[in-house]
């Protein structure tokens, strides 16, 4: 193991493992970052959703978007699978429908980015017992 | 490098390990490694939560999930559901005991809401073994900063400014402290970490050693930065196995990035550390006695001063500070002092971790602002009191401590009020009492204890404290008279203005404040012969109703010693000179018959 030199020795190996912290890190204040659901059952699986949330993950760390990614289970849209929800911070959740790798970097640049609704939105038309 | 999208934190401090983590832990890796999750899903053992009453916990990030009571047969489920299907466990979460609603996020618990985590704010977060974790966590930062950045005098300046205390009891000033021992002149000083963590109840210092070796250790080097030691020493109690383990790991790893030993940091100063083990001995958490041990000398107290600042260890100026004082010294050095200094009241800065314990319903650690009142803390944090129960009295500050009753509810907690209210901080422990409990024989509990750990080096505390403890022993025996009370009281000042350390000056407190808050109960004990908590054994009878009493035999057959009679169907009659008040007959019985008097 390399020893510790100076400040930025230790800073080296902090920005290393921010990945890996950073997980656990931003799960203390979800609410003030973007989170992401992907639904991910079965349907969800087997429509590619395994490989939307890894490009997200990816991505979103590559272009520097500080955001929280969660796996769901069943959302009810199995016709549109994969979907995956939105939050951005003090605004109310969006869904998306049919999203592969591609629709997943429009849905990263325009809606995220610059908050700018992105096609194939599936209505939320249902109310839970919490609210 | 695999990035996880899912982590499981799993509570690894003693508590949740005795309760099998280890294996819960063990299991959710196999189960991860068999279903080819293990480049997906992390599994990091870490300290302790706090929330020790649902022990063991298992979090899971980043939705928060906060599982509790989880054995390791519910390994297969989180797993099954959670992490592969997406659905929380709902039986494993917390249960809201007012609602009775599933709570699946942490934050939402009112044992975390009230919360302020500054020395606890590793715990349960990061993986206490591994150093990497901590750097990530702004770890060393500090050290690296004071070292390269700053001198040994604008690093105490900061200290003073922060307005830190000291946590072990005293509430001396860390800066001043620190400050002194810089001054005194000698070719070798030590930093010693005072981990003799005695107080019945208090667990807040084995838990940051579990959960977070290294913010002890970065401190350690801190204060040896500014007093010009280069020689840290741990005096730890050898019955904290783990604590001792984990602590071990994290010098080693510090050894081998160079953040311990020669040149830190690339700079030329030395420091590193070596651990001592303490036989558990209550008196040597005072600072001189604990030196004497360390020595290898008998743990005795001597007259101070000299205070250890100026003669300590092998009568070089040492410093000696308690584990959670050095667990606030990174973030301070950090955040600055001012920062520190906004949280808290206007004396006492900063946060103070409790252990909560006795009749409440979230016995666990807890950390809150200075300024937070006890009802706070036992009613909002703390869950209230077991079974519905009243609430009677709380007991801080340990055998040196006093109670505070429901007319202190309200009193913000902090150095001052505290001592004001006739108690003390002392190291943190929080043991809290309903109407069941006898404040007469609470007080014995605690003489006990000093009888039990007094060195007996002076005659205050070894011959007093005895006779303290003989008394009450009379009174809750129901042979006490009134002087009785007049002799507990006079004794006890005498003991307080003459005992050598602050074990015997202190031992006194526990009667004391109970004299003064439940003097009628103390009455009661003389006069009417009678224990209203129904705990002095010899105060109290079992009687059998007559009317009540079905003649089921149940009593009878359950006791121990054959005090009870009467024939099938009819009237049962314990016989008072047999009985020995063990209760089998209370429990046994279906018919609400027998009864305490």
């Amino acid at each position: 193991m390399t020893q510790v030199k100076s400040l930025a020795d230790l800073r080296k190996i902090k920005d290393d493992l921010q990945g890996k912290m950073g997980l656990r890190e931003k799960s203390n204040s979800p609410e003030s970052l973007v989170q992401i659901r992907v639904a991910m059952a079965t349907c969800g699986i087997a429509s590619g959703a395994k490989q939307v949330m890894e490009f997200f993950m990816e991505e979103l760390d590559k272009r520097n978007i500080q955001a929280v990614v969660t796996q769901t289970g069943c959302m009810g849209y199995c016709f549109a699978e994969p979907t995956v929800e939105i939050t951005l911070p003090g605004q109310a959740p969006v869904v998306y429908g049919y999203v592969d790798t591609a629709k997943a970097d429009s849905i990263i640049e325009k809606y995220i980015k610059n908050g700018e609704l992105v096609e194939g939105i599936i209505p939320v038309n249902y109310e839970t017992i919490q609210k | 490098m695999a990035k996880f999208k899912m982590h499981l934190l799993v509570c690894s401090g003693t508590g949740c390990h005795a309760s099998e983590s280890e294996l819960l832990l063990q299991n959710l890796k196999t189960i991860i490694n068999d279903k080819g999750l293990d480049t997906e899903v992390q599994v990091i053992g870490t300290g302790c939560f706090g929330f020790c009453e649902k022990g063991p916990i298992v979090k899971v990030m980043p939705d928060n999930t906060f599982y509790t009571q989880v054995t390791p047969n519910d390994a297969r489920e989180i797993i099954e559901e959670h992490v592969i299907k997406g659905r929380k466990v709902n039986r494993l979460l917390y249960v809201n005991p007012e609602t009775q609603e599933h709570i699946s996020d942490s934050k939402h618990m009112g044992f975390y809401k009230k919360q302020l985590r500054i020395a606890l704010r590793n715990c349960g977060f990061i993986d206490p073994e591994n150093i990497d974790e901590y750097i990530a966590r702004d770890g060393y930062e500090a050290l690296a900063k004071c070292l390269t950045e700053m001198t040994p005098e604008q690093v105490i300046e900061i200290m003073k400014k922060s307005g830190l205390r000291g946590r072990g009891g005293g509430g001396f000033p860390a800066g001043l402290k620190w400050e002194i021992t810089s001054k005194s002149v000698s070719d070798e000083k030590y930093v010693v970490c005072n981990a003799d963590e005695g107080d019945p109840g208090a667990f807040m210092d084995r838990s940051i050693l579990e959960g977070d070796p290294h913010s002890v250790i970065e401190a350690m080097a801190i204060c040896g930065y500014c007093i010009g030691a280069t020689n840290g020493l741990v005096y730890i109690r050898a019955e904290y196995p783990l604590a001792i383990d984990r602590l071990k790991i994290a010098i080693d790893q510090a050894r081998e990035y160079g953040l311990l030993g020669k040149g830190l940091l690339g700079t030329g100063f030395d420091f590193d550390i070596e651990l001592r083990y303490g036989a558990g001995a209550f008196v040597c958490g005072e600072e001189t006695a604990l030196i004497h041990s360390m020595e290898g000398k008998r743990g005795e107290p001597t007259m101070k001063p000299p205070f250890p600042s100026v003669s300590g260890y092998y009568e070089k100026p040492t410093n000696v500070n308690n584990v959670e004082t050095f667990a606030n010294v990174p973030v301070i050095i950090n955040k600055g002092a001012e920062w520190f200094a906004s949280i808290g009241t206007e004396k006492s800065k900063g946060t103070k971790v409790f252990a909560l314990a006795g009749k409440i319903n979230n016995v666990g650690l807890i950390e809150v602002p200075m300024g937070t009142t006890l009802r706070e803390v036992i009613f909002e944090i703390g869950g209230g009191i077991k079974d519905g129960k009243k609430f009677k009295a709380v007991q801080t500050g340990g055998p040196s401590g006093g109670c505070l009753t429901e007319k202190h509810l309200d009193t913000p907690i902090d150095y001052d009020n505290l001592v004001a209210s006739g108690s003390m901080m002392g190291s943190g422990g929080m043991i809290v009492m309903d109407e069941d409990d006898c404040m007469v024989s609470m007080a014995k509990f605690y003489l006990e204890f000093t009888v039990e750990e007094s060195c007996g080096k002076c005659s205050p505390c070894r011959i007093g404290n005895k006779r303290l403890h003989e008394i009450l022993d009379k009174l809750t025996k129901g042979n006490g008279t009134l002087e009785d009370i007049d002799r507990l009281k006079n004794l006890s000042y005498v003991i307080k203005d003459t005992a050598l350390c602050g074990l015997g000056q202190t031992s006194p407190n526990p009667v004391l404040s109970t004299i003064d808050n439940f003097y009628d109960e103390y009455i009661e004990h003389v006069t009417d012969k009678k224990c209203r908590a129904g705990q002095c054994k010899a105060l109290m009878q079992y009687v059998i109703i007559a009317e009540n009493c079905v003649g089921c035999t149940a009593c009878a057959r359950n006791c121990p010693v054959n005090s009870i009679t009467g024939e099938r169907k009819g009237v049962h009659v314990i016989n008072q000179a047999v009985c020995i008040k063990c209760g089998a007959c209370l429990e046994k019985c279906k018919f609400n018959a027998v009864v305490i008097k």
